[in-house]
């Protein structure tokens, strides 16, 4: 641990300046993943700038039926909204599987989709990684890969000693039901504001797998956009996990069903949440039976690399993330309350 | 026989003496010993698991304003014992496993200490490391005993043979995972080094036993057990973590002694209890077990391979019950080890027991399914009529009880067929026993004094969270004669007399015992009007002991498995435990432990697993969102209930102990029913979704 300087600045725009003004500087939201990782001495900042009374903790009706939700918005409030559980419900579907109830008190909108991998050489300081420390190698190569990535990694098994290698998944349960409900993430920068849509937000590893958004130094998240979805449209998200509650997902599914369109992110198996395009193209040809299903996710998981490692690997992922998207567009089509 | 107690106070169901301060925060831990301008001690640790450390720069850690003091290999004190190598602390420059302490940082605050001990820079020369536990190593050797003392190896009959003719014949092979006993408090030490004092060394130390901690620090300080005085009023759990002292508490003492006056905290933080305070040793079971047609065992065999460190033994007894469970003509049980380059693995809940009924119990299934006969019944006609391994008769032995009683409560004999299917869910259902040893320890004193209108018994005995506080003077209440609210109980403090570590399920057993004979020496000193100050005191070892009868508890615990036909999700909605476990002293704190090790049981067979990283020589999970425990959510109708069985043969309070059965057999049961509700037969622990995927429908 590093003895950093706090600050908090009276209104966002202070702050954007604050942090760009510092290489080192980050912003604090709910702190439940960020001063886990200061104690860790995986994040060093020099400075840490408060921004959780600073963005808005509202959520607010947009004019095209949608919602806008402030940035220091909880995930239990958020979750707890009655818009977002009738209209949305696979994104408070997705908040509840997330953490545990004390956690999602603190946790802000702005912040989980921010959080870091939970991989544990990441959060390791003495193994090298190159998301830490950019270079040193990725230990999790051929090392313990139960919760790592199949998709968006190179076809051969990674170089654990590339500096680019890193087969982390985004773990955020939030992140996954954004993906598939095409929401905007609005960013407030040293160069003015910008809108980016949620699905281009995080990165794949590319050769710097210390970034996991494309968001720069100094910007801040002030807000994300939900747009509405077609009437009649109905989702949910279905997360699996090695205990009954409190755990990080294996595998998880957004699902959208509206009229003949299937929308599909998958969480626990990228490196950001995946928006599987291959998949939903693949349905649009006709109805999302259980065999259309699985033939659309034999073709999104075409090009997936299974990791070996100690523990058996990860290649279970495959089979059941197929299983899950098979059984959860069954029952949103099948009208099997999820 | 004993003559037992007349339960009055003993069999209530007594609210917890500690409950208020705990629930209300005031009760003191450790670490938050309040003591006055407290300065803070940070380990530094090896970042290779084996080689020598060639240089220590600790120039950065010190030129940090409120470092104390560095300490390390060539700066620290030359301890009076270097005999256990995992108390050696920064004796030598040899790194034995990778986590060891290499350095330890004094300075005044927490945060300086943890920013300190990141700046001390530290040199290796590297060697090749070797942490891979394999049954086909060359190198594994047979200890001399195993741990409590127990033979390394036993044979009688002949396996092979009956083997080769047997009706029908089980030969598996079954692993349990490494497991960390991660208790709640993380294990810490506040130590005060005053020279100038009558006592000079006081420690405040999250321990399951002052007396044992004392004992260990004398040793490693050349200090009389008079300089030394260990504190420990309350702990936050150990299971078996705490029963020996650890490295962190010889650090503290270290660092104490070397900022004398001032006194030092020293916690561990979660991730360094993955290497600094014991684990389980993973185990791969070998089972034979062979049967005539009727189900009765003609041989039963485990060759066990295991994990020890290379600089101290640890021998877990994982074959030990296989020795006396069951009758059978032929047996053999075998421990053979491997010494590696891995933290010192040490005592959790039910050592040996626990790992050990985990093979036996799942190839006890196996066979019912060969033979068709009902997993209970099997159970029920390979019963031993004496101690297999003595041949004494048995103190007394309710396992057939069990097992009928949690039939009938489970609803045993309506379950359902295999691969049963309930809407989403396929549904299984499980049975194993369990057993415990009944022990009591050599050595514990306990001193009754008549004070101010009440009776004061002191005991240094330690709880754990278990409910000493509660039950002895319920013990003492009924030896004396009195109301249990007319006895105040005094323990966790060296200044009372020695006792016991609170460790294989035998504190409440000695305690008690000693306990017991100071009370009746205490009225057949002064009657039943002594005066204020009357004082007297008991040996556990002048109780009456037997060693006629083999002392055990046994249990039975069935499962109910709920497996997700789409993604293989394990629930247990039911687990029920019933168990002879004696006397039962209090309903309340005995359901507590037999829960909590049920769900520990749960949590062995679902979720933990100290997932082993040999490439670098570490676990590769290090906090709890990694290292799963059961949580809340896994834990369905779970029930404890328990025989009325009296034991006039253990002791004068008639208990067995009940702080381990509990996690015995938990995990077999669960496997069992995983295997109805799928017919996958898992056979290495943990059962995660998945191993069961392929059979899904
Ligand atoms: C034990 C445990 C279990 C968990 N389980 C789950 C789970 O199952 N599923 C799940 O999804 N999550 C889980 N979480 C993670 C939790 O959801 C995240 O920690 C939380 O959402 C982060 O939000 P925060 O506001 O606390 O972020 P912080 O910790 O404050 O910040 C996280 C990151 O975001 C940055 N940041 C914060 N706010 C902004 C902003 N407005 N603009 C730009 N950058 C910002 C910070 O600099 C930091 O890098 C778990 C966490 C813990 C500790
Ligand atoms: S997978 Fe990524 S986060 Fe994990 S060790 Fe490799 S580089 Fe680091």
């Amino acid at each position: 641990m590093k003895p950093f300087a706090f600050a908090r600045p009276g209104d966002v725009a202070e702050a954007v300046r604050t942090v760009a003004a510092e290489p080192a500087a980050v912003f604090l939201g709910g702190g439940t993943n960020l001063v886990d990782l200061l104690k860790l001495g995986v994040a060093r900042p020099d400075r840490v700038v408060d921004v959780r009374r600073l963005t808005s903790r509202e959520i607010t009706d947009t004019d095209d039926g949608g919602l806008r939700i402030g940035a220091a918005v909880t995930n239990s409030e958020l979750a707890a909204d009655p818009r977002v559980r009738e209209r949305w419900p696979v994104l408070a579907q997705a908040l509840l599987a997330g953490a545990t109830g004390q956690l999602r008190n603190l946790a802000t909108v702005g912040g989980n989709p921010l959080q870091r991998t939970r991989c544990v050489y990441f959060t390791d300081v003495s193994t090298p990684c190159n998301k830490r420390e950019p270079g040193s190698g990725c230990s999790a190569v051929g090392g313990y890969t139960r919760y790592h990535a199949v998709l968006g990694v190179p076809a051969a098994l990674p170089d654990a000693s590339a500096p680019e290698t890193c087969i982390a998944t985004h773990p955020s349960d939030m992140a996954v039901a954004l993906a598939v409900l095409d929401a905007r993430v609005q960013v407030l920068g040293p160069g003015g504001a910008r809108t980016i849509p949620f699905a281009e937000l995080h990165r794949l590893p590319g050769d710097d797998p210390s970034r996991d958004t494309v968001l720069e130094h100094g910007e801040l998240v002030t807000a994300i956009d939900l747009p509405p979805l077609p009437a009649g449209a109905r989702s949910a998200y279905r997360k699996v996990r090695d205990r009954a509650s409190y755990a990080f997902a294996l595998v998880s599914v957004a699902a959208v069903v509206a009229g003949g369109e299937v929308r599909l992110a998958l969480g626990g198996v990228a490196h950001r949440p995946w928006r599987a395009t291959r998949a939903e193209e693949v349905l649009r040809g006709g109805p999302p039976t259980a065999d259309a299903v699985r033939g659309a996710m034999a073709a999104e998981l075409a090009a997936a690399q299974p990791q070996p490692g100690i523990d058996g690997g990860n290649g279970f992922k495959i089979p059941l993330v197929t299983r899950t998207v098979v059984a959860t567009v069954r029952d949103l089509t099948s009208g099997v309350p999820a | 026989m004993t003559e037992l107690l007349e339960p009055r106070a003993i069999g209530r169901d007594m609210v917890r003496r500690d409950g208020e301060a705990k629930v209300r925060g005031t009760a003191t831990y450790a670490i938050e010993t309040p003591v006055e301008d407290p300065a803070y001690a940070h380990p530094v640790q090896a970042t290779v698991a084996r080689g020598r450390v060639t240089a220590v720069d600790t120039s950065a850690a010190e030129a940090l304003d409120g470092v104390l003091v560095v300490l390390t290999p060539s700066t620290a004190e030359r301890l009076a014992s270097v005999e256990d190598r995992e108390y050696a602390v920064l004796q030598s420059d040899e790194v034995d496993f990778r986590g060891q302490v290499v350095a330890l940082v004094v300075a005044e605050t927490s945060e300086v200490a943890r920013q300190a001990a990141d700046a001390v820079r530290i040199t290796y020369a590297e060697q090749p490391h070797d942490s891979t536990l394999a049954v086909d190593r060359d190198d594994l050797y047979a200890p001399e005993q195993v741990n409590a003392g127990h033979e390394t190896d036993t044979a009688q009959g002949d396996v092979a043979a009956a083997m080769a003719t047997a009706h029908a014949t089980v030969e598996q092979t079954y692993t349990t995972a490494m497991y960390h006993n991660n208790p709640l408090e993380p294990h810490a030490t506040t130590a005060l080094w005053d020279p100038a004092a009558d006592v000079p060394l006081t420690l405040w130390d999250s321990t399951q036993g002052v007396h044992p901690s004392r004992s260990a620090v004398c040793g490693v300080f050349g200090l009389e057990e008079e300089q030394v005085r260990v504190v420990c009023p309350f702990v936050g759990g150990g299971f078996g973590s705490k029963g020996n002292a650890h490295a962190h508490v010889m650090l503290a003492t270290m660092a104490a002694r070397a900022v004398p006056g001032r006194p030092v905290k020293l916690g561990l933080t979660r991730q360094q209890m993955f290497t600094l305070v014991g684990y389980r040793t993973p185990t791969i079971q070998k089972l034979q077990v062979a049967a005539d047609r009727t189900g009765r065992l003609q041989a039963i065999a485990i060759d066990v391979v295991e994990q020890t460190s290379r600089i101290k033994e640890y021998a877990e007894q994982t074959g030990v019950p296989t020795r006396m469970m069951y009758a059978s003509p032929n047996r053999r049980t075998t421990h053979r080890l491997a010494a590696l380059d891995v933290p010192v693995p040490s005592w959790m809940r039910a050592p040996g027991e626990c790992p050990g009924m985990f093979g036996p119990e799942v190839a006890l299934d196996e066979l019912a399914d060969t033979l068709g006969i009902d997993p209970v019944e099997l159970r029920i006609r390979n019963e031993p009529g004496v101690d297999p391994e003595t041949g004494k008769p048995w103190s007394s032995r309710n396992l057939v009880q069990c097992l009928r009683e949690g039939a009938r409560r489970f609803g045993w004999a309506d379950r359902p067929p295999p691969l049963h299917r309930e809407g989403a869910w396929l549904v299984g259902t499980g049975v194993a026993s369990s057993v415990y040893p009944t022990m009591r320890q050599a050595t514990s004193t306990a001193v009754i004094r008549y004070e101010d209108g009440r009776y004061v018994a002191e005991i240094g005995a330690a709880d754990l969270g278990t409910g000493a506080w509660t039950v002895l003077p319920q013990i003492a209440a009924d030896a004396l004669g009195v109301d249990a609210e007319d006895v105040e109980v005094r323990i966790g403090d060296t200044r009372y007399p020695v006792a016991s570590v609170a460790g294989g399920s035998s504190g409440t057993n000695t305690w008690g015992s000693a306990l017991v004979v100071a009370a009746r020496e205490f009225r057949t000193k002064f009657g039943h009007a002594p005066a204020d100050g009357d004082e007297a005191s008991g040996d556990v070892d002048q109780a009456s002991t037997d060693e006629d009868h083999s002392a055990y508890a046994f249990g039975a615990q069935f499962a109910e498995v709920r497996v997700h036909a789409d993604t293989g999700e394990i629930r247990v909605p039911r687990l029920y435990g019933v168990f002879g476990a004696g006397r039962i002293i209090n309903p309340r704190t005995a359901r507590s432990q037999f829960l909590g090790g049920m769900t520990m049981g749960l949590s062995m067979a679902l979720h933990e697993n100290s997932v082993w990283d040999d490439r670098i020589g570490q676990v590769a999970k290090h906090d709890l969102a990694e290292y799963h425990v059961s949580v809340n959510a896994d834990v369905g109708d779970m029930q404890a209930h328990w025989l009325d069985e009296h034991d006039p043969y253990v002791n004068a309070m008639g208990s067995k102990g009940v702080g381990e059965i509990g996690i015995v057999g938990t995990a077999a049961a669960v496997v069992n029913a995983v295997h109805r509700a799928t017919g996958v037969r898992v056979r290495d622990l943990p059962v995660t979704l998945d191993r069961l995927l392929p059979a899904l429908p």
